[in-house]
């Protein structure tokens, strides 16, 4: 109540006052009984204080243009509102009586604009949840029936929790803002948010739909639970929420009671926002969406115009913001290399972006969400107008689209009766430079946003001096600060001062003179009048007629020209392709020819490629529409792959908050704009098996795919090969490295470790044991494939006790472990290894970087190899998977293992551990074209991959690259001088920095791979 | 051909050190008579290729390289037909010695406690006894710089032999830097707090404290001294050099600044960038020791191979620059990131130096060593084929101070023991 009367814009009357009305609360009632008799609606709990003030706030704004919709606008039309709602419009609307009339003549009506959006009335996002040193949480710690995790908050309903604030309010009135929906940005599921209004009112008031929507983040907020702490983790809580929440329709006995769930059940007839800041994660939410049949709208990170291809997939609407980057500043030049070319182009292109959508016929609305100063919103609008934006879409996009996506086009969004009187008042059509917004009204309260300009005094009048002198002025200018000038023979200016209808002028009635007329009068309905000065201090009587009416210039917004903001690239990244390449054959001529099969080393030899397939192997072959590649001195081998690779991956390659994380998916995760996908193919590297890291006994599931560089992440990935799990022994399962405050989570042994495994496939057991009706639980649908050898482990492992330990798991379930990955001590039991079925991913040569490597020796893949294990060379580490070839070279010296051998092991074995060798890994008629054409014999350290190919497509060229690199430095320089001229015209620039790439290891814990230069 | 020779060492191996441990992996005692390496390819290390060359070394010195030398008749003669002989590689930087395990660490000694300690030294902390170091002479690197870190100024590095019983018997140049790392001088991300310009307060500590310490040094009387002062007098004297860790350009000209400021020999040590200002260094007479030929572009706009390409833009340049490896274990794999300088624009021959004399060069220690010359100590490394591509190094002898040292190791004992339980051959 208090709070009520304390709001701005409440007639405040003193509080002695309101003491005593207080008890002569029985007359207020009765005042408001009779009231009632004649409007119902009117009646409110709320006592009043004072004298009861009742109004229906009847206005009618004549002669202006209003643009009802955005098809729609009404010349010399009036708009009539009426208790906070519009009641007709019209050319021929009806003024009724009691109608405040307001004379618009030349200025522009809108609706307000909507926000779908906005965390207005509920406080700033927030972040941050868990310090980085804290004791592990496994559980949430919100108070309350709720569910296990405390990032799932559907319970939370912003209309709780929802207080008006005045001073956003305001900000938001002055963009143009009428109505928002708001909601508390706190959490992956975020619960409810509310309609509001931006009129100072009482909450009551102002909500006009308590639950409009339901909100979803990929950020887990505040929670202080560990789980999930990666994009993965997040993804897999989302779907496992989606299952949860439909089992728990059941009302499951043992669960009980869990809001969370009822709520999150509750939510779903909602519309559903999700949020993201990529345009990668727009197409990850989607996709989510999709499996659950949810049609997310999607709140964007201002970078999708990059996949524009891939957005319109999802077919989701969406809310772009508009905090388009800051010019950079780049006057240093040591500086300036440390900002990527893609940020230069990000910072050109990126207003672009409501443009591209219009053009792709994606629904849209635009959001001044993420903008560090409201006030900047409209005039980036007007830039995105610039770069391609039309107007009418501009205005869809701040009315009926953001008012429809939410359903809420009943009552907002547009200029109907029926509809609240949230409208703006401009001074010509809304999205013009000069244009003036000067009034917002809001549920039929009016809020004066600007009171220079509503007089427009624009135009040229003539004035006559009581003493019998005349003058012609001419004022110009914008419309809320004219300018004025006396028209003779040499055109002076003067200055002109207006505040409401009250006008001072000086005239200096002759070059350079410092006094000359002082005028100061009113602003009559018909004339202007007053009293003047002369130089002589004379007093004098003066008048102004309008003689000519100002002409408007006409104003048509400047349009960028799409040639002046440079080229999308694929990926977005200056090695990325100006358009992506197509599959063509291809003859690779008279090269040695390494196949991998029992032909062996093949000298002179042809291969053709066709439909990116190896069609055939020969000598002499004939082209025909093949692209011929001369192979004369060079080695051709199978693509290296990498058994063993965390590049491509976004946010998080562990989900490290539990021993178990089958359910967590890398498929969910793949960044195809990696620039170590290019970096690898220019060191032969064909396809990457990504794993999750190596902290959890059980990790996620890992993804296959081939180095496609250019496209979406789904077509990164090898179709229809078999689903591979990460699994981890020893140090890092048992946190032996995690510092002091890890010594909770189980295991903190390798006994330990056993257990979660037995434990972990009991219970998958039993749980494909449960009939109809059980709760689909992610995590063990996983464990169960593995029981079923439908899915395959890759388990990280380095001393012989552990991997004896689970080969003998393995075998009490009856599957087998099908590789055992890093293996350092794989040498000491691979006649075990041999006998289990198990094949090996190692390294060459690393050791000493841990305890438990402290046995690891070169000669290990050599031993492996020797006893009959199949045994690959792999990576773990993006800098060396570009060498794979040297590292499977010092099996040679190390253990003598043929040339050939130690070429599979970096091709054809890893394809049979990842089951695959029936398409890749060896140049056979009928396998992918995968293929990597060398400089020199492929296991020498002398050998550059000239040419890979994957699927009969040229990935990376040696040739082609150094055109790159000129590509590269000419757009730098061109993007260079555009940003300095930037600086120098005053634009605010953000210093130059450097932005780390996203590297992972397994062993980021433990060292071993190189240091980065910039940590 | 090459792999007859694997099978040669391999069976040397098993034939002189069976059912050895490595402690019982002893260095080898002095040189007792001459040796005579002949038929070799002989790579003198200054580009210089003899074949069918002899090299004879004795008293632990070269007595005489060439293709027309004969052995003395006491000597001892090895006649290493197709096989390659260089000068032992020096591995320039390393912490090798003062870390066993990396994630343990009760078995880490590299990193003091403070700022400023001119005073450490890595050598007395040198571990002889480290399993990491006969894995790395039998890949012949013999030489090793052992360098301290933690905080800015971190101490001095010592050179040691890879071969000695002890640290003493290890020296080899002891002292012969002192070590300064300079924070990164670029803004990551959109910090608040700029980190450069705490980058550039540190900086300006080093610098007063070399101010006052050079203040110090020349009043000859104290009544309260100060180590860490006089820790400095063998910088300010040219007995030691001044290794500034620098990765990028505005780091590499503090660097060159400090050079001139305090008048002292500055190595870049790092010098990620150095590509970029060759002709700066070059006209300063800056070396550059390059710590990660094996390492991603920097940034992802780089050509792709910029990091394996950076020590032939610097050769170019005629800037004097060696190649380094990070770590300890990593070091083994020297000769092989000299190998990838050749693949991108050295010569194989200039790719060798850079690991060998050049190296010698920017230690200080080129009047001894880094070369296969007359005069000099036997400093070598024998290899089936070229030393510098994986698929063919495999050393087969190696001498330090013209003792044949043993190139068994911990490794290769494994080896031999699982081959043992599978029937390996």
């Amino acid at each position: 109540m208090k709070k009520a009367f304390e709001k701005p814009g409440l007639v405040l009357p003193s509080r002695g006052l309101t003491y005593a009305l207080k008890r002569h609360r029985s007359q207020l009632l009765l005042a408001a009984l009779l009231l009632a008799g004649t409007q119902a609606g009117a009646q409110v709990t709320f006592p009043t204080n004072g004298i009861s003030e009742p109004k229906e706030g009847c206005y009618a704004f004549t002669h202006a243009t209003i643009v009802k919709d955005p098809q729609t606008t009404v010349t010399d039309a009036t708009l009539v509102i009426r208790d906070g709602k519009i009641v007709d419009l019209g050319p021929g609307a009806a003024i009724p009586k009691d109608a405040v009339v307001v004379d618009c003549k030349g200025k522009y009506i809108y609706p307000s604009f909507v926000d779908i959006y906005s965390s207005y009335g509920l406080g700033e996002a927030k972040r941050g949840g868990g310090s980085w040193n804290a004791a592990p949480q496994f559980l949430s710690n919100t108070k309350g029936a709720y569910g296990w995790n405390q990032s799932i908050k559907s319970e939370v309903n912003a209309v709780s929790l929802f207080n008006t604030d005045a001073a956003k309010a305001a900000s938001l009135r002055g963009a143009g803002f009428g109505t928002v929906l708001t909601h508390q940005q706190d959490g992956i599921a975020r619960g409810t948010a509310t309609l509001v209004t931006l009129a100072d009112d009482r909450e009551n008031n102002v909500i006009i739909r308590e639950k409009a929507a339901s909100a979803f983040s990929f950020d887990k907020g505040t929670s202080t639970q560990n789980y999930p702490n990666s994009l993965m983790g997040t993804v897999a809580l989302l779907r496992q929420t989606f299952l949860d929440g439909q089992w728990y329709k059941s009302r499951p006995a043992k669960e009980g009671v869990n809001l969370s769930l009822q709520a999150w059940n509750d939510n779903l007839q909602l519309p559903q926002l999700f949020a993201v800041n990529d345009k990668w994660d727009a197409v990850r939410a989607d996709k989510i969406g999709d499996e659950f049949g949810v049609q997310f709208i999607i709140k964007g990170g201002g970078n999708e115009y990059q996949r524009i291809a891939e957005i319109t997939a999802t077919k989701a609407a969406y809310i772009l913001p508009l905090n388009f980057p800051a010019a950079i500043d780049l006057e240093d030049p040591t500086d300036a290399r440390f900002v990527a070319l893609a940020d230069m182009k990000h910072w050109e292109m990126a207003p672009s972006e409501p443009g591209a959508f219009e053009k792709a016929n994606i629904p849209f609305a635009l959001t001044a969400a993420d903008l560090k100063d409201v006030k900047q919103f409209l005039a980036n609008v007007r830039k995105a107008i610039e770069y391609g934006l039309s107007e009418q879409k501009a205005l869809e996009a701040l009315t009926k689209t953001p008012a429809t996506l939410i359903k809420a086009y009943d009552k907002v969004g547009s200029l109907e009766p029926g509809k609240l009187a949230n409208f703006l008042i401009a001074s010509g059509p809304v999205f013009k430079e000069n244009t003036i917004l000067l009034q917002n009204w809001v549920q039929g309260n009016k809020y004066q946003l600007k009171s220079e300009g509503w007089n427009d005094v624009r135009g040229t009048y003539s004035i006559n001096l009581s003493n019998g002198q005349a003058y012609t002025i001419e004022v110009k200018g914008a419309a809320d600060k004219p300018q004025v000038s006396l028209l003779q023979k040499d055109t002076l200016s003067g200055k002109i001062d207006i505040s409401d209808n009250l006008i001072n002028m000086v005239l200096p009635l002759s070059k350079g003179s410092n006094n000359g007329l002082r005028l100061s009068g009113i602003i009559g309905q018909d004339k202007w009048m007053g009293t003047a000065a002369d130089s002589a201090g004379n007093s004098l009587r003066w008048t102004a007629m309008l003689t000519r009416p100002f002409q408007q210039k006409s104003d048509s917004t400047k349009k960028i020209a799409a040639a002046e903001i440079g080229q999308l690239l694929f990926p977005f990244n200056g090695y990325g392709w100006d358009k992506l390449p197509q599959q063509q054959d291809l003859l690779i001529r008279n090269a040695t020819v390494w196949t991998n099969e029992k032909d062996g080393k093949l000298e002179n030899t042809d291969v053709l490629v066709k439909g990116g397939k190896i069609a055939q192997i020969g000598k002499n072959l004939s082209a025909g529409n093949a692209r011929v590649i001369d192979g004369t001195g060079k080695h051709l081998s199978a693509g290296i792959i990498d058994e063993h690779s965390h590049i491509a991956i976004s946010k998080g390659v562990n989900e490290s908050s539990q021993s178990v994380t089958a359910e967590v998916r890398i498929a969910d995760v793949v960044n195809p704009e990696d620039v170590n996908i290019y970096r690898q193919l220019s060191g032969g590297v064909t396809a990457s098996h990504l794993l999750h890291g190596s902290a959890n006994a059980i990790g996620g599931q890992s993804q296959l795919i081939k180095l496609r560089w250019g496209q979406s992440a789904e077509e990164l990935k090898v179709a229809g090969t078999d689903g591979f799990i990460k699994f981890a022994l020893g140090e890092n399962v048992k946190q032996s490295n995690w510092g002091d405050r890890n010594t909770v989570r189980f295991p903190q042994t390798r006994m330990g470790v056993e257990q979660v495994y037995m434990d972990a496939f009991t219970r998958a057991r039993d749980y494909e044991k449960q009939g109809a009706g059980k709760r689909r639980d992610l995590e063990l649908d996983a464990l169960v494939e593995i029981l079923n050898s439908k899915r395959f482990i890759t388990c990280h492992s380095y001393v012989q006790s552990e991997i004896n330990m689970l080969m003998h798991v393995a075998d009490t379930f009856h599957f087998h472990v099908n590789t055992f990955t890093h293996i350092l001590e794989g040498y000491k039991v691979a006649d075990k290894m041999k006998a289990h079925g198990a094949g090996a991913g190692t390294f060459a040569d690393w050791w000493a970087y841990k305890m438990e490597v402290q046995d690891a020796i070169p000669q290990n893949a050599g031993i492996m190899h020797e006893v009959g294990v199949v045994t690959a060379i792999n990576s773990d580490d993006a800098e060396m998977a570009r060498r794979l070839n040297q590292e499977a070279a010092k099996s040679i010296k190390y253990a003598g293992v043929s040339e050939e051998d130690a070429l599979k092991m970096v091709t054809l074995n890893p394809a049979r551990l990842l089951h695959v060798d029936s398409r890749m890994g060896s140049i056979k008629v009928g396998k992918d074209a995968d293929l990597v054409l060398w400089s020199n014999e492929p296991l020498s350290i002398y050998a550059k991959a000239e040419k890979t190919i994957v699927d009969g497509i040229v990935e990376f060229d040696r040739e082609y690259d150094l055109q790159l690199r000129q590509r590269i430095a000419a757009e730098r320089s061109r993007l260079t001088a555009k940003l300095l001229n930037e600086k120098k015209k005053g634009t605010p620039v953000e210093k130059a920095s450097y932005r780390p790439e996203e590297i992972y290891h397994c062993e980021d814990l433990q060292g071993g791979h190189q240091h980065e230069v910039i940590q | 051909m090459k792999r007859q020779y694997i099978i040669y060492t391999a069976a040397l191996a098993m034939f002189l050190h069976k059912a050895q441990a490595q402690e019982t992996v002893y260095p080898a005692p002095a040189q007792q008579k001459p040796v005579y390496l002949t038929n070799a390819t002989i790579h003198v290390g200054n580009g210089q290729v003899i074949s069918n060359g002899t090299i004879a070394f004795d008293k632990g010195k070269i007595i005489a390289v060439g293709s027309n030398v004969s052995a003395a008749a006491n000597a001892t003669v090895y006649d290493l037909k197709g096989q390659h002989v260089y000068p032992g590689v020096i591995a320039p930087e390393s912490n090798l010695g003062l870390v066993e395990f990396e994630s343990v660490r009760a078995t880490k000694d590299e990193r003091e406690v403070g700022e400023i300690n001119p005073s450490v030294r890595s050598l007395i902390a040198y571990n002889t006894d480290s399993k990491v170091i006969n894995t790395l002479r039998s890949n012949g690197i013999l030489l090793a710089s052992v360098t301290p870190t933690g905080g800015i100024i971190s101490g001095t590095s010592s050179v040691v032999q890879l071969d000695a019983w002890n640290w003493e018997d290890a020296a080899y140049k002891a002292d012969n830097a002192l070590h300064l790392f300079l924070p990164r001088l670029v803004s990551v991300g959109s910090a608040s707090n700029d980190p450069f310009k705490n980058s550039l307060a540190q900086v300006e500590s080093v610098r007063s404290f070399f101010r006052e310490a050079k203040a110090y040094l020349a009043e000859p009387k104290h009544t309260a001294t100060n180590l860490k002062y006089e820790a400095m007098r063998r910088l300010f004297s040219k007995e030691q050099k001044l290794f500034i860790h620098a990765e990028l350009e505005k780091e590499m000209l503090l660097a060159i600044d400090f050079a001139k400021e305090f008048n002292v020999d500055v190595v870049i040590v790092g010098g990620a960038d150095s590509w970029r200002i060759t002709d700066l260094l070059k006209a300063n007479n800056i070396a550059v020791i390059l710590t990660q030929p094996h390492s991603l572009p920097l940034m992802q706009d780089d050509d792709v191979d910029q990091p394996y390409k950076t020590a032939a833009q610097l050769q170019k340049a005629g800037v004097l620059f060696c190649l380094s490896n990070e770590g300890f274990w990593q070091q083994r794999n020297l000769g092989f990131e000299a190998g990838t300088a050749a693949t991108y624009g050295l010569t194989k021959e200039e790719a060798l130096t850079a690991v060998t004399w050049n190296a010698a060069k920017i230690l200080g220690i080129d009047q001894q060593t880094g070369t296969l010359e007359t005069g000099k100590d036997a400093n070598i490394a024998v290899s089936a084929g070229d030393m510098l591509d994986m698929k063919s190094s495999v050393i087969t002898q190696a001498f330090i101070q013209g003792r044949e040292v043993n190139l068994d190791n911990k490794q290769k004992q494994l080896y031999e023991r699982y081959k043992k339980k599978y029937g390996l051959k």
